[in-house]
């Protein structure tokens, strides 16, 4: 079966005034239909771009593309011409993002942001409907997510929203066009606590009733835990482990992982201490050597400061880019 | 009409009220402060001491200063400039005859400013970094450097005295009948009453001190209005309408555009009161008869009232201009209603 998803060799890199970062570093992934994907890793490992990519969001310049394919449904995004770029985003990937609050238009009204998400995908690929029809479409879509007296929400601006409407109205926007993919930027990060497991519980919910493929990216193992059957861990540009959560949870392959999970406190005061991993997240303008963990490392050898490991798959569905690396 | 709207509104004009007081205390403090002795110049340069001291006493001049202010205020409020010395008409029924003029040229020099500085703002922003991008922003820093009565001669010798064109000075060819009045402005009178050959006629004279004037405002309006939308462009709002599938005009021209806006339109407003003063050097070189000319004539005449009524004008049109600008932010921002 072909995968939904296929990424090889992907490497972006950003240009500035003072060098060039090379923030993807050989990604390669594949994601099938139906999967539901965490992406897990620090701020600044790539884990946005990555999301970016897919819809090629990533402003450019400065973003270039080094190397690589992104495949969906067996066509190269990074090949697309404009008018296919547009029948993509929205219709087949959607996405929703980290802060409800500035990815909402501050002028415009709910409606007419809705309206023209809608208008707009029907545009991609053929005429767009009239306005009232997209509203009608706009009001069902704000039922799905749990949004009521439709009416007047399409009549407010943003900032008269709380954030969890916000999230709710944006996620209905990205179901606006049936899409395949549903990426989430750390689609909860913004949000109060109480709201957020609403949000998440929302956008499971909608994966499990329309069949969606998701990838879920966070910087929050539980809330990947609560979502995603499979989980990637990334790191500094590179994906550095990849397998089913629970095993990832329960056996850490990876270094860097298991410093992850160390990180993590436990609620049962008996537990050990979170332990933080020694160093800094190096820099990605002149990345180490080898292996972009080995300085922080505690397993490094000197092979790890020359050779950079890649992925490889010691048991099945369980790929690990370690040289030490064992069941 | 939205009521919150309507509260911004009435907020923003009772401040204008405030503003229009303050302006109108100025105007008396600044001809009171001036060097110059009323009375002396009303009497005459041959005036002996008696008569300028009756002059003084026909005039109000010896008074204490919150009668005379009283008596300003009074006087204004209904319409009362006082009288111009050298032409001997009251300067309100001057300023009623020069103002559409000077109007008239200034809103087709915004209009000119608008219409090229905008969508030239939004073309550098879109071509960032490239030549499109290099080019117009050489055109606008000529724009903004160029003196406009220099760059009014120029386009004079030019247009006018080398190629023949248009006309080189003045509002209307002192052989043609103007419109009868509607508005007071001569191209939308001829237009309203079907003279089409006034109209065309008016628009060869008025054009070359249109360009003149609008070149400064318009150079201002594209740049604002490029680095506003470079950072528009780039907002997380934009990102999402791409990735929503938003048609990619309608994210330019109206997502990004209407915060882009915001502002730009805080410069026109600027740009108008500008423009407004600016016109003494414009009508000067081009002979046009609006108030800028009338303001130049009599203060070489020394005539005090005049130059006072057009200051009070200017300072009117900038204050009105502040406000509508003030208004049409509370429509396009609606988290300004609220505040």
């Amino acid at each position: 079966m072909t995968p939904l998803l296929a990424i090889q060799d992907y490497r972006l890199a950003f240009d500035g005034f003072d060098g060039t970062a090379h923030v993807l570093d050989g990604i390669a992934l594949e994601l099938h239909a139906g999967e539901t994907l965490g992406v897990v890793g620090e701020s600044g490992c790539g884990k946005s771009v990555l999301a970016r990519s897919l819809l090629r969001l990533n402003p450019s310049p400065p973003a270039r593309v080094v190397s690589g394919h992104i495949r969906f449904e067996g066509e190269d995004v990074l090949a697309m011409p404009p008018a296919r770029l547009r029948a993509l985003r929205g219709r087949r990937i959607a996405m929703i993002f980290q802060d409800p609050a500035s990815y909402l238009n501050p002028l415009l009204s709910i409606g007419t942001q809705m309206e023209d998400a809608i208008r707009g995908q029907d545009g991609a690929t053929g005429r767009a409907r009239p306005r009232d029809a997209a509203r009608d479409r706009a009001a069902t879509l704000l039922a799905a997510v749990g949004l009521a007296d439709a009416p007047r929400l399409l009549a407010s601006h943003p900032h008269q929203l709380s954030g969890g409407m916000r999230q709710r109205v944006l996620i209905a926007m990205a179901l606006s066009g049936d899409p395949a993919l549903l990426v989430a930027d750390e689609p909860t990060t913004a949000l109060d606590v109480t709201v957020q497991a609403q949000v998440l519980a929302l956008i499971a919910g909608l994966v499990r009733e329309r069949g969606l493929t998701l990838m879920l990216i966070s910087h929050d193992l539980g809330v990947i835990a609560a979502a995603c059957a499979r989980t990637v861990v990334m790191y500094a540009g590179n994906i550095v482990e990849d397998a089913p959560t629970a095993y990832l949870l329960a056996r850490p392959l990876h270094p860097y992982t298991r410093g992850l999970l160390a990180a993590v406190p436990e609620l049962d005061s008996h537990g050990p201490r979170p332990r933080g991993i020694p160093g800094g997240i190096p820099s990605l303008r002149s990345p180490p050597p080898g292996c972009r963990f080995h300085p922080r490392c505690d397993r490094a050898s000197a092979l790890c400061a020359t050779e950079k490991p890649g992925l490889r798959e010691l048991l099945p569905g369980r790929a690990v880019a370690c040289h030490h690396a064992e069941v | 009409m939205d009521r919150r709207l309507t509260a911004y509104l009435l907020r923003r004009v009772a401040l204008a009220g405030i503003m229009l007081f303050g302006l109108v205390c100025l105007t008396f403090v600044i001809a009171n402060v001036a060097p110059n002795d009323p009375a002396a110049l009303a009497a005459g340069p041959d005036a002996g001491r008696s008569q300028i001291e009756q002059a003084r006493r026909d005039y109000g001049l010896d008074r204490p200063l919150h009668e005379q202010f009283w008596r300003y205020v009074s006087d204004l409020a209904q319409g009362e400039f006082g009288r111009s010395i050298a032409t001997g008409r009251s300067v309100g029924q001057d300023l009623a005859r020069y103002f559409p003029a000077t109007l008239e040229l200034c809103l087709l020099a915004m209009l000119i400013g608008l219409a090229i500085g905008v969508p030239l703002g939004v073309l550098s922003a879109l071509m960032k970094d490239r030549w499109v991008d290099h080019l117009t922003r050489i055109f606008a820093v000529s724009g903004i450097a160029l003196p406009p009565f220099w760059f009014g001669l120029l386009l004079q010798l030019g247009f006018a005295t080398g190629l023949g064109w248009l006309p080189t000075s003045g509002r209307l060819s002192v052989m043609t009948e103007p419109p009868d009045p509607i508005t007071g402005l001569l191209l939308t009178d001829a237009l309203l009453r079907g003279q089409w050959g006034v109209f065309r006629e008016g628009l060869s004279y008025i054009v070359l001190p249109a360009i003149v004037l609008s070149f400064p405002c318009m150079a201002s309006i594209l740049r604002v209005n490029r680095a506003e939308m470079v950072e528009a462009l780039r907002a997380d709002y934009v990102m999402s309408a791409q990735a929503h599938g938003v048609n990619p005009w309608r994210i330019v021209c109206v997502h990004a555009l209407r915060n882009a806006m915001l502002p730009t339109l805080a410069i026109i407003g600027l740009r108008w009161g500008w423009m407004m003063s600016s016109t003494v050097l414009v009508e000067t070189v081009f002979d046009w008869p609006g108030i800028g000319l009338y303001a130049v004539s009599s203060a070489i005449a020394g005539d005090f009232k005049p130059v006072m009524g057009v200051t009070l004008i200017v300072g009117l049109n900038f204050m009105v201009a502040n406000l509508i600008v003030d208004l049409l932010y509370g429509v396009l921002d609606p988290r300004l209603r609220e505040g």
